[in-house]
């Protein structure tokens, strides 16, 4: 950890702390991660040491016990100011819960200590070459052998793969597909770089491939078996609350930026604010940000209480506001003319990293499809 | 309904997901089709809102979960146990 890292105050996250923290720290950067496609190991540190990689965490963990409705206004205000910083601790948060929620004692004391501080970091092996959205038809396989499992297979579109030191896999077992701990340094494993995606360029992409990877029998996350797809499940939830509202941070970037831009810029002699067109589309931007808030933030309460209600709470959140991140900030684009088609704008990246949002943690369409599905389960009578 | 009577609670909650299926206390819910891992989850939640304990990682398995009655008794071997 860099000295100036270690000297940064850690004061108890919330909104307003993690608000200061993406201005000072995140903001005035983040063209440059994304042009660099990379987040420097000095900010990494630095997120360290304000405490915000999984401070839902424990305290006994070196976590601050933040509800998830905090979680959630955390990765909003980091996702306003850089959408690659909030994928890497969606990404690592995933990772923790997964531990929290569903690890053995033995492997909480042994992670979650390092992954409160960030001195390691997690990321998330679900996807293939040949399996995204229908990731049950994965081919990664994990066989038991007396010393504990062998692993072989290629994960792909690897958020923060490039620099992750142990990585959630996902993998086909007799019993179904179980989550293995795979520390970076295990042999047989290869991280391939994948630079240039469209959006958050600066999140790291890796692809890995697994030949022969051996770990040991206390690499599985909970027992093989029934809870096999409840830890995808329940992983894959906290990945699109986290989504969800860094797609509000986007929301409120992309309406702060407008509102700025307009009140400035003067078309036929008049500023653009005071064209009803413009107003129009400000008034569509401020709506759906609050209810895209809303939506989130009382999936997040829903969590806090332990309710099962909060899984379709998340999917309709990260729908929405996904869907209207990326609405959005195509209409920002719009309002800002050419300016905003000008590489390291940022309306330009903030309309990048939007289209992403309604990719990951289940596409638009699996969105939908889950949602009738329960329409149809519960609300049809 | 109360938390006396785990069976009933547990019905209940299954009645309010599955409005359109008739389901015996001794029915396997997972031969019926019912159960995916999006409803193994939101099960494993409702159960531990709602009757105040933490499932074990021994208990997490399918013979735990398989019908009302075996989850009726899953709250009673907890609730022996605090
Ligand atoms: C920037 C970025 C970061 C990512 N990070 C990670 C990560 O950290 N870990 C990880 O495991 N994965 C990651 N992914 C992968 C991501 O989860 C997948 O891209 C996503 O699940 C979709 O899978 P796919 O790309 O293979 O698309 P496909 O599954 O091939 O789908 C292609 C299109 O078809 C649509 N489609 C699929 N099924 C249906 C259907 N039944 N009906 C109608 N339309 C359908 C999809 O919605 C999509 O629009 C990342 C992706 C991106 C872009």
């Amino acid at each position: 950890m860099s000295p100036m890292a270690a000297s940064t105050e850690r004061v108890p996250t919330d909104r307003a702390a993690a608000r200061c923290f993406a201005r000072t720290h995140l903001a005035p950067l983040a063209t440059r991660f994304d042009q660099a496609g990379s987040i420097p190991s000095e900010t990494l540190d630095r997120v360290g040491a304000a405490g915000l990689w999984a401070p839902f965490l424990p305290v006994g963990y070196g976590g601050q016990g933040a509800s998830m409705l905090t979680v959630g206004q955390v990765h909003e205000e980091i996702g306003h100011a850089c959408s690659s910083v909030r994928s890497l601790l969606t990404v690592h948060g995933m990772v923790s819960w997964a531990l929290l929620r569903f690890g053995t004692p033995g492997q909480r004391e042994q992670w979650l200590p390092r992954l409160a501080a960030g001195s390691v970091l997690g990321a998330f092996c679900l996807s293939e070459p040949d399996a995204g959205s229908d990731a049950v038809n994965l081919t990664s396989r994990a066989v038991r052998d007396e010393r504990g499992w062998v692993l072989h297979g290629t994960k792909t579109w690897i958020t923060g793969g490039q620099r992750a030191h142990l990585f959630l896999v996902f993998a086909r077992t007799g019993a179904g597909i179980a989550a293995f701990l795979v520390p970076r340094a295990s042999e047989g494993l290869t991280v391939t770089p994948i630079p240039g995606m469209l959006g958050t360029r600066g999140s790291m992409l890796a692809r890995l491939t697994m030949t022969g990877v051996r770990v040991g029998p206390d690499a599985l996350v909970g027992p093989d078996g029934f809870v096999n797809g409840m830890v995808m499940t329940g992983v894959l939830d906290f990945g699109r609350y986290s989504v969800a509202a860094g797609s509000v941070g986007i929301l409120q970037a992309c309406l702060d930026a407008c509102a700025q831009y307009t009140a400035h810029r003067k078309v036929g002699g008049t500023a653009l604010r005071d064209r009803q067109l413009i107003q129009a589309k400000l008034s569509d931007m401020v709506t759906d940000t609050r209810a895209a808030r809303l939506l989130y933030e009382a999936a997040g309460r829903l969590k806090d209480q332990g309710d099962a209600d909060t899984l379709m709470a998340t999917w309709v959140a990260k729908y929405f506001a996904s869907t209207a991140a990326a609405r959005h900030a195509a209409e920002a684009v719009q309002i800002h003319g050419a300016v905003g088609c000008t590489p390291g704008h940022l309306v330009e990246r903030l309309y990048r990293d939007a289209k992403v949002m309604e990719i990951i943690e289940g596409s638009n369409e699996i969105q939908r499809i889950t949602i009738a599905a329960d329409a149809y389960r519960k609300d049809v009578r | 309904m109360s938390h006396n009577d785990p069976s009933a609670v547990v019905a209940a909650f299954l009645q309010q997901r599955f409005p359109h299926v008739e389901i015996a206390h001794d029915e396997d819910i997972f031969a019926l089709g019912l159960v995916n891992s999006l409803f193994a989850l939101e099960l494993v939640m409702f159960v531990e809102k709602t009757f105040g304990f933490t499932v074990p990682s021994d208990e997490m398995r399918i013979d735990s979960f398989r019908s009302i009655d075996a989850i009726s008794a899953l709250v009673d071997r907890q609730s022996a146990t605090v």
